[in-house]
């Protein structure tokens, strides 16, 4: 065991360092066609018709759909959370009859060149009656129509209510934000009439799902479709789910003969692609005088957007599971709205559900702590689900299965982080420069993430006769180092330098079976599956080693790709190159003639599954401080602890947490898809649609630990990849509250400087 | 994100582009630095028959001081004035005010006159132009003529240049050498276009100001100047350089508070009209406390 637990450099960062990687913009095929998507410019209306004639005749371009010429294209159906009823709300790839949002394709452009593809693009006339759209999914006056409606809880929620020393409520939002991956969406199709297959590039996050369901809409096996990825430039959850986009390149190329590709511009991705968060919460507490909560209430709305898409109703699910979070909460009951509006779709986006349900949890805990007087630290302690009662079941389910806590030491983290801060020193640090006419505080943001989301995932592990192993995967990398911490893995329990070992990922005619990059389950599930293929290959690799350096399996060992008696390194031994050789077919003393029932290679299988989720643990917390003149906030510092059970690549796992909180610290202060009264997107570019930059970044001080390895999984991992954001919007938010001297002026996200001004002058 | 089809000249001199400008009927627009232009088209917002790029053009690439006068060539990139371009104060204030200017390829490909041209009103090299009173210079068929900043920004993105003339320079006042500056902005993020900044020359004579200038940008449609502001500094004591921000000296903050009544500011998402006249009110005091730490 060498290399699990080390920082070690990236395996696949050559390429990208010297700028050699593929994207899916890079790609490019002789006779392609280019696709440009004409999109609705108002955000509801009728679509009377669609005149695509001066399009059409314009040289060079090839065709232009409408609804009509895909009607026989079913709407794009749900990958996840299957609640029945939500059929109705399908998005069609093409409008049909009625546009519903700012950038609905409603009619595609098929070209020679692109220059000539949005040429024709603008001379598509869209024959729209504009109607009222609904853009408050709360106070819509009963128009936004409520897709669905979910609830959970445990517990006497009235009773403890009654009684209640304290009982504190408040209405708490996130506004409208998403992941915006420096790579735009982009699809490269082509098709081989010898195979009858139809071949996609440029896929993410999960290609085999996405091949089962173009295949699906297409009226053709899923074993016709192959979906193939190249280097991704970021997920964030909304990169690679099912888009209309997709299954027009893939039909177009079917149809036309000709490869055809799309590319995405950073406009339409702003409108395009799916938006996140958006939720307002009213959240009562019932409490006890020394700051026990004895129980919560919690109504909140999620502005779906137009549509619901491949997640359905994923992220209400998880709201309402989430948000509980760290603590006992002894009766919780929660109503979840999910209800339609005339904007861009929403789906997850890093921390969905969680990211949201923090910052109300957090708000909530930190008013709690200032309307009885008390340390919000020392509140949250108080209510803190104790060590000793782990595994915790939570008595709600998320995706279908029940929420069981599977590990950890939450006060144990918390002691860290105030031991690590200093936090009596830093508090009265910060006193005194109030009293210096600074504004200046501090906020903590507790708690729980979720990972390792099942049911499955499988990898084949083969060393071939150069002694190289490659590891075929059906899962996905965006560029968050799957490659690595796999390899890492696979390299110690195989017995093999990592640079021996190479990855694949993202290709579905590799395994048949897949489930994709998403949900901080990648290390978990797939990293698991590597360890029992490698032990598998280990253990072929010592039965063929046995008879050759005539020894008992049980005296071998593997190290460094060589096979040779335990406590003898320098004694005889055997390459795993030399071993593949022998597992040839026709190859060693088993030969001979009819049917050969070994398993020729030096390879195996490994498929992991699981029934229940991981649960990591986090604590957030931020120093901020205030310009009362200008409202300008300025994180000071921002660190984050987090428990992920073990860490495969602490490296890694640094920039995932810095990368998470840099979004998360935009959410809080920046980013915003705002609309204007007719439900004009008015964020459809980097000038208005506010991503931190350096200079709004603090240094992140990160905390890993590794107190509570997860019970469910051979290698003790928690995921990785969503603790960096999920309370940043919470901390912050504290944070800025206290500086004000206001506990609880702060109930929106993001925090608006004109909003900080007007709370700083009383 | 493609551009609209367009004709494309490169000229050598500005008389050429003169020339090119005055046959496209209109239609052509001047490529200097690109950073508003190209995005713009790429969007397809403009859509110009003609690009006359002036990047070859030597002669508008130069600074000329004049002793009273600097006079900026308009393809003079907006790095060239992060060091100060002279000793005196004239240096020092373009120095601050280019530091704000987008990031550091904006600085590299982007042009002082291609800001002027554009005409941005939180561009800074407009507000600076407004400060100083400076004149630009228009190149056109019937030959040169001088435009006064108080006549040259009409609104958004629109000046006094007609379609056929090119902008070949500004000519910038100096300031006398006592002269003290001051440049404060605010913007949600460093490197965006301000949501308000207030730029200030204070000239000093025997302890007391004898003239102050004060312009403010990205408040309106176009740079202003707040004059009631600059007339209740004139013959005020400067505040003791140790004391510059003490609450006892208040001509600085009253004379804020006037300029942020005396613009009508206007809204965008990022921040109300209301809250503009709040941050005029800040900025203003800020950057005449900067010129008077001087």
């Amino acid at each position: 065991m060498t290399y699990i637990g080390g920082s070690v450099h990236r395996i696949e960062d050559t390429a990208l360092l010297r700028g050699e990687a593929r994207f899916a913009a890079d790609l490019s095929f002789p006779g392609q066609l280019h696709m440009r998507v004409v999109r609705s410019p108002v955000a509801c209306g009728r679509l009377l018709g669609v005149d695509a004639s001066g399009a059409a005749s314009l040289p060079g371009v090839e065709a232009v759909w409408t609804s009509a010429d895909v009607a026989d294209v079913p709407p794009i159906d749900f990958r996840m959370t299957r609640t029945p009823g939500l059929e109705p709300y399908r998005q069609p790839i093409l409008a049909e009859g009625m546009v519903r949002y700012v950038g609905e394709p409603a009619a595609v452009v098929m070209a020679d060149d692109a220059y000539t593809a949005e040429d024709a693009a603008g001379l598509v006339f869209l024959d729209i009656e504009e109607l009222d759209p609904v853009l408050d999914p709360v106070r819509g006056g009963g128009r936004a129509v409520e897709a669905a409606v979910l609830e959970k809880g445990y517990g006497d929620v009235e009773a403890a209510f009654e009684g209640a020393a304290e009982v504190v409520e408040m209405e708490l939002a996130v506004g409208r934000h998403s992941g915006v991956p420096m790579e735009t969406r982009g699809a490269l199709a082509r098709y081989d009439p010898m195979t009858a297959a139809i071949e996609m590039f440029g896929a993410a996050k999960v290609p085999h799902y996405n091949r089962s369901a173009i295949a699906s809409m297409l009226g053709i096996p899923a074993a016709r479709v192959v979906l193939r990825e190249g280097c991704v430039g970021g997920g964030f959850g909304i990169r690679g789910e099912l888009y209309p986009e997709d299954v027009l390149v893939c039909l177009a190329a079917w149809r036309l003969g000709r490869p055809v590709r799309w590319v995405e511009d950073r406009r339409e991705h702003l409108m395009a692609a799916n938006h996140s968060r958006d939720q307002v919460h009213r959240i009562r507490a019932a409490v006890d005088p020394d700051g026990w909560v004895r129980g919560v209430e919690d109504e909140f709305w999620l502005d779906q957007g137009a549509y619901v898409r491949t997640h359905a109703v994923t992220v209400a699910d998880l709201t309402a599971s989430l948000v509980p979070g760290p603590y006992v909460w002894p009766a919780y009951r929660v109503r979840g709205r999910v209800r339609l509006t005339n904007k861009t779709p929403c789906g997850t986006y890093r921390a969905p559900g969680r990211y949201e349900g923090s910052f109300v949890r957090e708000r909530l805990m930190d008013v709690i702590a200032r309307r009885l007087g008390l340390d919000p630290a020392e509140v949250r302690r108080r209510n803190l689900i104790p060590a000793g009662d782990m595994p915790y079941d939570r008595g709600v389910d998320a995706l279908g299965s029940s929420v069981v806590y599977d590990s950890g030491d939450y006060e144990a983290l918390l002691d860290r982080v105030l031991e690590y801060l200093d936090y009596e020193q830093l508090s009265d640090g910060l006193a005194e420069r109030r009293a210096a006419g600074e504004s200046v505080g501090i906020g903590f943001g507790y708690f729980i993430e979720k990972s390792g989301l099942g049911p499955f995932d499988g990898v084949r592990v083969t060393v071939d006769e150069a002694g190289q192993a490659v590891i075929v995967t059906g899962v996905s990398s965006v560029g968050q180092g799957v490659e690595t911490a796999l390899a890492q893995i696979c390299a110690d329990h195989l017995g093999v330098p990592l640079e021996a070992v190479r990855v694949r990922c993202g290709q579905t005619d590799d395994l048949p079976y897949g489930m994709g990059s998403f949900a901080s389950r990648v290390t978990v599930m797939t990293g698991s599956a590597v360890l029992i293929a490698a032990r598998r290959v280990r253990e072929k690799a010592l039965d063929a080693a046995a008879p050759v350096l005539e020894a008992a399996v049980g005296d071998l060992t593997v190290e460094a790709g060589r096979v040779f008696v335990k406590g003898s390194p320098d004694g005889p031994g055997v390459t795993l190159a030399e071993l593949a050789r022998r597992l040839r077919p026709g190859a060693g003393p088993a030969a001979g003639d009819g049917e050969d029932d070994r398993e020729p290679g030096l390879t195996a299988e490994g498929w992991f599954e699981a029934a229940h989720m991981t649960y990591p643990y986090g604590l957030h917390t931020a120093v901020a401080a205030v310009d009362r003149d200008t409202g300008e906030v300025r994180v000071e510092r921002f660190v984050v602890a987090y428990d992920i059970g073990r860490a495969v690549n602490p490296g890694l796992v640094d920039g995932q947490i810095v990368g998470g909180a840099a979004q998360g610290i935009g959410g809080a202060l920046l980013e915003e898809f705002v609309y204007d009264e007719a439900g004009q997107p008015l964020a459809v570019g980097f000038m208005d649609y506010l991503m931190p930059t350096l200079h709004e970044m603090p240094p992140v001080e990160v905390l890993l630990s590794e107190d509570a390895p997860s019970p469910l999984n051979p290698l003790g991992v928690k995921g990785a990849g969503e603790g960096g954001i999920t309370a940043a919007g919470a901390a912050v938010a504290n944070a800025v509250a206290d500086a004000l001297g206001r506990p609880e002026g702060i109930t929106r996200l993001p925090i608006r400087p004109d909003l900080v001004r007007r709370l700083a002058d009383g | 994100m493609k551009p609209a089809r367009f004709d494309y000249h490169q000229v050598r001199t500005a008389a050429e582009a003169v020339s090119v400008l005055a046959q496209s009927g209109g239609e052509a627009k001047v490529l200097a630095g690109g950073q508003s232009l190209v995005p713009a088209m790429n969007f397809r917002l403009a859509r110009p028959e003609v690009l006359v790029d002036i990047n070859r053009v030597a002669e508008l690439d130069r600074l000329t001081d004049e002793g009273e006068i600097l006079r900026v060539g308009s393809m003079v990139r907006h790095a060239a004035f992060e060091r100060p371009v002279d000793d005196g104060p004239l240096g020092r204030l373009l120095s601050m005010a280019a530091r704000h200017v987008g990031h550091l390829p904006i600085r590299i490909r982007g042009t002082f006159g291609g800001s002027l041209a554009h005409a941005d009103p939180a561009a800074e090299w407009c507000v600076i132009a407004r400060l100083l009173d400076a004149e630009m210079v228009a190149a056109g068929p019937g030959g040169d003529r001088r435009i006064p900043a108080s006549e040259f920004f009409h609104t958004v993105f629109t000046t006094a240049l007609e379609p056929d003339e090119l902008l070949i320079e500004a000519r910038l006042p100096k300031p006398s050498p006592s002269a003290k500056v001051g440049f404060k902005q605010f913007s949600r993020r460093a490197g965006d276009f301000a949501l308000t900044m207030a730029a200030a020359v204070v000239e000093v004579r025997g302890g007391e100001i004898a003239e102050a200038r004060i312009a403010l940008g990205g408040v309106s449609d176009r740079p202003v100047r707040a004059p009631g502001a600059e007339e209740m500094l004139r013959g005020r004591p400067l505040p003791p350089s140790s004391s510059s921000s003490s609450s006892s000296y208040t001509a600085f903050a009253d004379a804020a508070e006037h300029a942020s009544g005396e613009v009508e500011t206007i809204g965008d998402i990022h921040g109300s009209a209301r809250y503009r006249r709040d941050l005029i009110r800040v900025l203003t005091r800020r950057a005449l406390e900067q010129a008077a730490a001087q």
